[in-house]
């Protein structure tokens, strides 16, 4: 860091990339702001609100019992995806035409569009044409994820840990193969358990993509959309309506234009804070070690 | 009159091939059995975790070659009248296929978008400082964390204000929100990998910052590149909400048309499940070209 | 602690090796005497590091055994071997304290924990650590970080041999110097078996008490850091070991106009002993090399008819000594001179003493008697 040179004409090189997400990230961020102090009628009639809209959104119960979905659901998944990906990347051969192989299946589920993971599930679900619904109809599990609340919300996270534990499990498994073999030979040599070399070799080296697994599982698990609209449609009742679909129910449902944009900002801050409390809190960590 | 006593046969003697048939079974200690078995445990898990990753996607495969009555009759793991005509209709009919190439389209605009604007910015922070650097990193990774949901409505208005709506560029511009930032963050790490000696020697040497870029730096980044286009072709590919919002007809990406197979008799479930195929096909081809790159890659360059 | 026997070892890594050269390491025999002081010397890719590698345990070899004490260990993992290894690379466990690094291999055989403690306060205080025992093992230097993962070798009491595989690759020249005194001084306190690989011939010699020479697989000689320099018995030995390394050249076996053997060089008759040259003379063998260490060629002063006239090339001054090079019979070599001597030009007499002068076959040294009995003092003022 402390190599890097002093140059104020590095910004021409920079300017690209802030001309192109400015287009798309400031205006758009710049018209929400706008709306959300709004209250717009039709294109030429709106008037000043102030804070209005926000007061407004900060009461809505709905969007309370979204934000409590969306927080369980956010937990839920990353406890559950981040071990089973790290056991998967343990698991992961390293070495030869297996490794690639492994590598290249577990990757699958994380190029398939969004609705057609949504769709996949959809169908594997279903009682009827489903594997999944008739193997449990078979046991005897009374499921049905169209009808029964429980079992929509358990279909939508067994859905996002089908579709991103492969993520984890690769981020994790090009962190394991960072690690050289001599720690491993060092380790056996130390008569250490394979608890032991997990611990104090394997894990510590792990940190550092699981800083970055966390972040990102997390982030996309708050804005999930296209999988539960498929899967559900955000019911029964409004048991999977996520924060996302609550959102664009009211802007594109009800065209509640500046509710819908105070709800976008504190939506947006949200995941802003919760990351960034997320990542200082990791980094004092490990600085204090 | 010998040799010194350190004689040696310098190619190996007949009896080591002699004793490679007359081995004895190996005796298996304790630590060593317990490692075998926790290799055939980890093999084991594996492949049923691999089982259960795939059984979905084998599932809609297998439906994909069905016909509607064969779906609704019940369930069979391998299709007992196969037909294609499931895919012949994606096939023989331009609204369906102009899915695919729209997408194609757009999120290839997307890759090389989002690379070009990217390389120059990712060199700029891997090897300087400059005023509001940090500020700017930091910047450019919270629109990754952007609900696409919330630029939604926006992006409506804007992209049809400059008369880019239902075209591919549209998607290809609004899906950068998201993929210049992932781009700059990948490649900046692999940069960051390069020592800077590299740069020092080749101005020495009386290269020109462009020619130093392109002849010198990009391959050494190479697969730090194929890395960064495989995830905008990723991120590109999955993604539907704005990719729909922004589209009517012209530029309709094919996971939006996929909603089509609702009809008047109900569901065609079949067709839905080839579609479905279809759209797994590109993403398989790419990464079976970045395959070797995969292990590294998804660290974002960052182990 | 243990002595260490490698019986008709041999290596591979291919899984069906057919040709000498699928074998990292060529079937050989060798033993570590139990509390010696041992270096494995060669180039890279001699096969050293993967013979470091099968006696403790991280490689099975494909045929051959190794033996600890006498009893086979082949079948044994790593963990239960009891031996200790430090790598070129140093190995620590980043996020524990050196304190907990050194406790790590008591900890794991189940010691109780206050003989862990005086046990890492022992070691710590031999290997100058015990300031640091608080910190984290991740902040320490190099050489520091090469301590730790000697000493996490030194805690347990039952280890056999301690084995190092280049351990000083990464640290500061002089440090290097203190950390191999370091480790001598260990090696007399413990009285471990300690084998220690590296490439560089004066690391090998100031640590060990007999180094083993590897080449191509096996090991070409094993002897005193003196026996390899004035008797190689192999052409490696003494191209690999001295600076600069042997002269060698090929020579052929005539009988002269009553049928006795000479060794010709060309056409100048090289004399060499009675007894080498019998035994070479039965042998009937095809290629002969002669070499001669530069340290032992003797350039004369002056005229000398039993001396070989050679022309100078040139000459290297380096400090305490010259280097001479000259052309013999249009074979370049080179000769030692020593600091008071007068410097040729042109045309100098240089001659053989046969003491010094080796007859290799197929690389090997032809040693009709064993290992010469004469020092190379002696043999110096004889020469003079």
């Amino acid at each position: 860091m402390q190599t890097k040179v002093e140059n104020n004409k590095a910004w021409f090189l920079v300017l690209p990339v802030f001309i192109i997400v400015a287009f798309s990230a400031i205006i758009p961020l710049m018209t929400v702001v706008n709306y959300s102090v709004q209250d717009i009628f039709d294109q030429n009639t709106s008037y000043f609100v102030g804070a209005e809209w926000f007061k407004q959104v900060m009461l809505d119960s709905r969007l309370h019992d979204a934000l409590i979905r969306q927080f369980l659901f956010s937990l839920t998944i990353l406890l559950i995806e981040i071990p089973l990906g790290i056991g998967v990347a343990l698991m992961m051969p390293t070495k030869g035409k297996s490794a690639s192989l492994c590598l290249i299946l577990v990757a699958i589920p994380l190029l398939i569009p969004w609705n057609v993971v949504g769709t996949i599930w959809q169908i594997f679900g279903r009682e009827d044409i489903g594997l999944f619904g008739a193997f449990m109809s078979t046991i005897g599990v009374d499921y049905n994820y169209a009808s029964d609340p429980f079992d929509a919300w358990a279909t939508v996270v067994l859905m996002d840990v089908w579709h991103w534990t492969p993520l984890v499990a690769l981020l994790c498994y090009s962190g394991l193969r960072a690690i050289p073999e001599v720690y491993y030979q060092a380790a056996r040599i130390d008569q250490a358990s394979r608890w032991a070399v997990f611990r104090y070799i394997q894990l510590p080296k792990l940190t550092n993509v699981l800083i970055i697994g966390v972040l990102l599982r997390f982030m996309d698990s708050f804005m999930i959309y296209t999988e539960p609209f498929v899967l559900t449609g955000g019911g029964p009742g409004s048991s999977t309506t996520f924060l996302s679909q609550a959102l664009v129910q009211q802007a594109i449902g009800q065209f509640d234009l500046g509710p819908a944009a105070a709800f976008s900002l504190v939506y947006f801050l949200i995941i802003l804070l919760v990351c960034w409390v997320f990542y200082t809190t990791i980094m004092n960590m490990q600085k204090d070690k | 009159m010998t040799q010194s006593s350190t004689t040696h046969d310098s190619k190996p003697s007949a009896a080591k091939y002699g004793t490679a048939e007359t081995i004895q079974a190996p005796v298996y200690s304790h630590a060593e059995r317990k490692a075998r078995n926790a290799t055939r445990r980890s093999r084991l898990g594996m492949v049923l975790y691999l089982v259960l990753l795939l059984l979905p996607i084998y599932w809609l495969l297998n439906m994909s070659f069905k016909t509607n009555t064969e779906i609704l009759s019940g369930l069979s793991f391998f299709p007992e009248n196969f037909t294609l005509e499931n895919y012949a209709k994606i096939f023989g009919d331009p609204t369906w296929y102009m899915g695919y190439i729209n997408s194609t389209l757009y999120v290839v605009m997307n890759m090389v978008i989002s690379l070009l604007v990217a390389l120059p910015a990712a060199y700029a922070f891997s090897r300087y400082r400059f005023v509001g650097d940090k500020h700017m990193f930091f910047w450019l990774l919270s629109n990754r964390m952007a609900p696409p949901a919330v630029f939604l409505l926006p992006f409506f208005q804007l992209y049809s204000s400059v008369g880019l709506f239902d075209t591919h560029i549209a998607v290809a511009l609004a899906h950068c929100l998201f993929n210049v930032p992932l781009a700059v963050w990948i490649l900046e790490g692999f940069m960051s990998g390069v020592p800077r000696e590299i740069d020092e020697t080749a101005y020495i040497d009386g290269y020109s910052f462009p020619k130093f870029f392109v002849r010198i730096f990009i391959p050494l980044i190479r697969s730090g590149i194929g890395v960064t286009a495989f995830f905008c072709f990723m991120f590109s590919w999955v993604e539907l909400l704005l990719a729909r919002t922004l589209t009517s007809v012209e530029a309709k990406p094919i996971a939006a048309i996929m909603t089509r197979t609702v009809s008047a008799s109900g569901m065609d479930w079949g067709l839905l499940a080839a579609a479905g195929v279809l759209t797994i096909i590109p993403g398989m081809l790419v990464i079976y070209f970045v395959r070797n790159h995969v292990a590294k890659g998804f660290a974002l360059g960052r182990v | 602690m243990a002595e260490i026997t490698l019986n008709a070892l041999a290596h591979s890594y291919s899984e069906n090796p057919s040709k000498a050269e699928d074998y990292a390491i060529r079937e050989m025999s060798h033993v570590w005497e139990q509390g010696g002081a041992f270096a494995l010397l060669g180039p890279s890719g001699c096969g050293k590091s993967t013979l470091l590698n099968i006696i403790s345990g991280l490689l099975e070899p494909s045929d051959g055994e190794v033996l600890f004490d006498g009893k086979r260990v082949n079948e044994l993992k790593p963990e239960e071997r009891n031996i200790a290894q430090v790598f070129q690379f140093p190995v620590v466990y980043d996020t524990m304290t050196v304190f907990d690094n050194l406790a790590f291999p008591l900890r794991n055989i189940g010691v109780p924990e206050h003989k862990v403690t005086s046990k890492v306060h022992e070691v710590a205080e031999i290997l100058e650590l015990s300031d640091q025992l608080k910190r984290k093992a991740k902040g320490l230097s190099a050489d520091q970080k090469q301590k730790v993962s000697m000493g996490r070798g030194l805690v347990r009491d039952d280890v056999s041999a301690i084995l190092f595989d280049e351990p000083l690759t990464v640290i500061d020249p002089q440090l290097k110097w203190k950390l191999r005194r370091k480790l001598k001084q260990i090696h007399e306190q413990f009285n471990i078996t300690m084998v220690y690989v590296t490439h560089d011939q004066l690391e090998a010699s100031t640590f060990a008490d007999k180094i083993a020479v590897m080449y191509n697989g096996q090991i070409v000689q094993f002897g005193t850091p003196r026996e390899l320099f004035e008797n190689p018995a192999h052409t490696f030995v003494g191209y690999f070991i001295g600076s600069p390394g042997m002269n060698f050249f090929d020579a052929h076996l005539t009988p002269d106009s009553q049928g006795n053997p000479r060794l010709m060089f060309g056409d100048l008759q090289i004399s060499i002993r009675d007894d080498v040259l019998l035994a070479l003379k039965n042998m009937d063998a095809a290629k002969v090399t002669l070499g001669i260490r530069p340290e032992f060629v003797h350039v004369w002063d002056g005229k000398n008819d039993d001396a070989y006239q050679v022309e100078v090339d040139y000459v290297e001054d380096l400090g305490t000594y010259k280097i001479l090079s000259f052309l013999f019979n249009g074979q370049m070599m080179k000769a030692r001179l020593s600091e008071d001597q007068k410097v040729p030009s042109g045309q100098v007499f240089v001659s053989f003493p046969e003491q010094w002068t080796k007859v290799y076959v197929n690389e090997y040294l032809v040693d009709p008697n064993g290992p010469m009995s004469v020092t190379v003092d002696q043999e110096v003022e004889h020469a003079n």
